[in-house]
């Protein structure tokens, strides 16, 4: 666990960057500072591992005050990953990833095979192990630069826009490997960014920022969007937040009807042989041997984001359900899916009153 | 002219010798000094102009010039090797205080601050990462520095000692063609071959720059 206890910090030149901090980060989890640029959240990152020293106030790591620690000790026993990755160009990759070890003495033939093992857990190859940071793409060096802030294992790590200088789709495929590899370890995770999209898909709590080193919100992603504090956290989570809180719900609060109730009528939807859906026909829809496509179906498993999705893009406004053979167990059609997310709406609005 | 070798040959090797000598301890000694120097200058910004102005004047002036106000300064005799060698020292200081110093700037901060938080202290950082990564800047400032140094000392034999320099003397005293190419030969190898040396160990010491190429 993570501790900011009152923490401020004002520079020598009189800016007040960071006031009154408090909050708690919690162990083995992602804590994600995310604000506008300016508003003090890469400076707060920055006190945990003393690499900016707080004016005021205390940054406690499991109870112990960061600033009563030997400031580079401290820091070794802490993953630190920055955008760009900020690898050493004159080390190879394996000789980056083993950093920290050596650092710390480990026996070289130890550390080179637990870097080898990092470098295959971040997804990368046994191959590039030899190459020159230069050699490597972008996505690429920030998977070596989350190697090498693991190769200690540290039980914290610190994360300043690691993913914010790679391309969209790149970025979108390192934060799944991210989730999943956070998955495994459980490591605690401070991440600063300053795209509300990754915080909320990545953060286990989200601590908002505003100008002046303020903490406007502190709270689950699902409670951010859902409740925000304040006009600042609203405007700041953005419009279609109503929509992306849907993503935290799984559809099996729905209740839905009957594959049979789409096998006639205005509607019809071919299956084949097993039950699996193959489209939608109908009049004036499409004839039954040649059925629309029913551009998806989702399962018990899914968000009801996927379901109103699916049934605001689905050609006769119905989403399907399969189970996990693919064969078709539910539909919900458009009106219904309204009328269950306006009861779900009541229910929470009664619920925090 | 393989009469003029075959017959001074005792003496060309002499000279060569010496012109090795006088051309490469400058050239260490300056590696030493501005180590620190280039270091201070960057640790120190206020320091910088200041360090690398005086560098640069200290460069402007003549070396023969240099030679001759030397031995009254520090008191060596007028024939003494030690004038040539702190005098081609201060050109090379010279040289290497800038390039040491902005070998150390374009270091990438973000590179410095990443080796802090991986938990180096500042003397370690410094030698296993920041000057590791200068390296390529300094090489090719020691390259001209060395370069420099070998064609000046034949400057020196005006006052009596100059390496290979002497050679060009006698041609000319003597009106002889022989010497003189004999001299510029050595002279030119010698630089040459301590340009591929530089060039050699910055390939061993820095693969990085050339992965770059080949990525």
């Amino acid at each position: 666990m993570i501790t900011f206890d009152k923490v401020s910090k004002t520079f020598p030149d009189g800016t007040l960057a960071v006031e009154n901090l408090d909050f708690e980060l919690p162990t083995g989890k992602i804590t994600v500072f995310v604000g506008p640029s300016g508003c003090g959240k890469t400076t707060s990152l920055r006190m945990i591992n003393r690499m900016i020293e707080p004016t005021g106030g205390r940054i406690l790591i499991d109870g112990k005050d960061v600033m009563s620690q030997d400031a580079a000790l401290l820091r070794r026993s802490i993953g630190y990953v920055i955008q760009h990755a900020g690898l050493f160009p004159h080390r190879t990759v394996i000789e980056n990833v083993m950093t920290v070890p050596n650092l710390i003495g480990t026996d070289k033939k130890k550390s080179r095979a637990t870097a080898m093992e990092l470098l295959l857990r971040v997804g990368l190859t046994e191959s590039m192990a030899n190459k020159y940071p230069v050699q490597l793409s972008g996505g690429q060096e920030q998977r070596v630069g989350v190697a090498r802030a693991l190769a200690a294992d540290p039980p914290v790590m610190l994360m300043d826009e690691p993913f914010s200088a790679v391309d969209p789709i790149v970025r979108a495929g390192l934060q799944t490997e991210f989730l999943r590899l956070q998955g495994e370890l459980g490591k605690t995770i401070a991440f600063v960014t300053h795209d509300i999209d990754e915080a909320i898909k990545l953060g286990d709590k989200v601590a908002v920022f505003r100008e002046g080193g303020h903490l406007a919100q502190y709270a689950s992603p699902q409670e951010l969007l859902e409740n925000p504090a304040n006009d600042f956290v609203a405007d700041f989570v953005g419009r279609d937040r109503g929509f992306r809180s849907l993503s935290f719900d799984s559809s099996g609060v729905l209740v839905l009807d009957s594959v049979d109730s789409v096998r006639s009528g205005s509607e019809i939807l071919v299956l084949d042989d097993a039950g699996r859906p193959l489209g939608w026909a109908g009049p004036g829809i499409a004839d039954e041997r040649s059925p629309l496509s029913v551009a998806g179906t989702f399962t018990a498993a899914d968000s009801l984001r996927v379901v109103t999705d699916l049934a605001i893009s689905s050609p006769v406004g119905i989403a399907v359900r399969v189970n996990d053979s693919g064969v078709a167990d539910g539909i919900i059609r458009h009106p219904s899916l309204v009328r269950q997310l306006d009861e779900r709406r009541r229910q929470r609005a009664g619920t925090a009153s | 002219m393989i009469d003029y070798i075959r017959i001074n040959y005792q003496l060309i090797w002499e000279a060569f010798q010496q012109h090795l000598y006088l051309a490469l301890i400058p050239v260490i000694l300056a590696i030493i000094i501005s180590l620190p120097l280039g270091y201070i200058a960057v640790r120190y910004k206020k320091l910088y102009y200041p360090l690398v102005n005086i560098s640069s004047i200290l460069y402007a002036i003549p070396s023969l010039a240099l030679f001759l106000l030397l031995p009254p300064i520090i008191g060596t005799g007028v024939l003494s090797p030690l004038n040539i060698i702190i005098a081609l020292t201060v050109y090379s200081i010279a040289l290497m205080v800038r390039v040491v110093a902005d070998g150390l700037n374009s270091v990438d901060p973000a590179i410095t601050q990443a080796a802090t938080a991986m938990g180096y202290r500042r003397v370690r950082r410094l030698f296993a990462v920041e000057l590791p990564i200068a390296l390529p800047v300094m090489l090719a400032g020691l390259r001209v520095a060395t370069v420099a140094n070998v064609s000046i000392v034949s400057v020196g034999a005006l006052i009596g000692v100059g390496g290979l320099g002497a050679l060009f003397l006698r041609g000319l005293q003597l009106d002889y063609l022989a010497p003189i190419f004999v001299g510029i030969i050595l002279s030119v190898l010698l630089a040459a071959t301590c340009d591929i040396i530089i060039v050699l160990v910055q390939r061993r010491f820095t693969p990085w720059v050339r992965a770059g190429g080949r990525a």
